[in-house]
């Protein structure tokens, strides 16, 4: 099976130096169900976690569906998207940090920037004097 | 300017140029790693709307609330649409390493229902909102809301359109090389599309309930 995936290597006629020859790892019919089970339960708990306040405060319930949410998207990223370190020579890997680091400066930034604006902002109507 | 590079070749034949980085490249080979860096930078796209949406969320300028809105049990159905969608695609690519093509067109066809069952119950989510008042135009919220939720249903329909020239081209085609590496991009793809509806579900829709 694995041979066929990577005829399209074989194309490039060359040896082992090749920059991207781990190429893109196989998709198997357990990695996709495991990937699928552990998706439906992390989708599932939030859910019920907000729609019965089972924790009781809104500040756990909320730190509880954001750390929930994190797992489930790298869960998607190992069984769905295949990533792993070695796929097409460490690049995708390479892509994904830096987006990760982009996207975490621009949504700390933000919001950290923009929460700080609003209280700092002169009151806009006499009823949020204080 | 070819005979005299060969004359030189000739004359100095022990002086070698060559760049150790340019190879051959058979046809495709970086496709995959060229549409992984575009779906890098749809990334962005999404976090920038996010940060949007997380600065103005609150901003209701007197009209409706998540509260008032969002149906979480229609959200958990869509949310369900996507994550089946998603699986199926994934059989469909299992079946297409395994060069069965009629399979693998069928379960691209159950995908697409899924992926088109989402867009219909978010559109209907859309025209709902809108019925009652609750329109981009109402506040800076809605606003937000209907740029995220809105270019995610924009890059869910486009993957469908997408779907349906790929079916053709296998219908037509067969799984050839290009056909099979095309589904593979598809797969991130539609993939991906997934793990930016978790961020939409999570920081839109539950945490709009909430807060």
């Amino acid at each position: 099976m694995s041979t066929d995936a990577h005829t399209g290597h074989d194309l490039h006629g060359h040896g082992g130096d090749h920059g991207h020859d781990a190429g893109h790892p196989e998709s198997t019919l357990g990695g996709y169900l495991t990937g699928f089970f552990l998706s439906v339960v992390l989708t599932a708990i939030p859910f019920w976690l907000v729609m019965s306040g089972a924790l009781g405060s809104k500040e756990a319930t909320a730190v509880a569906i954001l750390v929930l949410g994190a797992i489930q998207i790298v869960v998607h990223m190992v069984f769905f998207l295949h990533m792993t370190p070695s796929a097409e020579g460490g690049w995708t890997m390479m892509a994904l940090i830096f987006t990760i680091v982009m996207v975490v400066i621009t949504l700390t930034g933000s919001l950290w920037v923009m929460y700080h604006l609003n209280t700092n902002m002169m009151p806009m109507d006499p009823s949020q004097l204080p | 300017m070819t005979t005299m590079t060969a004359e030189a070749v000739k004359t100095e034949d022990k002086r070698l140029f060559y760049v150790a980085d340019e190879h051959e490249h058979g046809e495709g080979g970086s496709t995959l790693l060229g549409f992984w860096l575009y779906l890098m930078s749809d990334c962005l796209v999404f976090a920038v709307l996010f940060a949007t949406y997380g600065v103005l969320g609150g901003s209701y300028a007197a009209g409706p609330s998540p509260r008032d809105l969002f149906d979480l049990p229609l959200v958990a159905v869509n949310t369900s649409m996507l994550l089946f969608s998603s699986i199926t695609y994934g059989f469909a690519v299992l079946e297409m390493q395994k060069n069965r093509a009629n399979t693998m067109l069928l379960w691209l066809f159950v995908t697409m229902l899924f992926g088109g069952a989402f867009l219909g119950i978010e559109l209907s989510e859309f025209a709902h909102m809108i019925h009652e008042g609750a329109t981009p135009q109402r506040s800076a919220f809605l606003s937000s809301f209907f740029t995220l939720v809105g270019t995610h249903g924009l890059h869910v329909t486009f993957g469908i359109i997408w779907m349906i020239t790929l079916v053709i081209q296998v219908w037509k085609f067969g799984l050839n090389e290009a056909n099979k590496r095309r589904l593979l991009c598809l797969s991130m793809f539609w993939h991906f599309l997934d793990v930016v509806w978790i961020g939409v579900f999570t920081f839109v829709y539950l945490m709009g309930v909430l807060r």
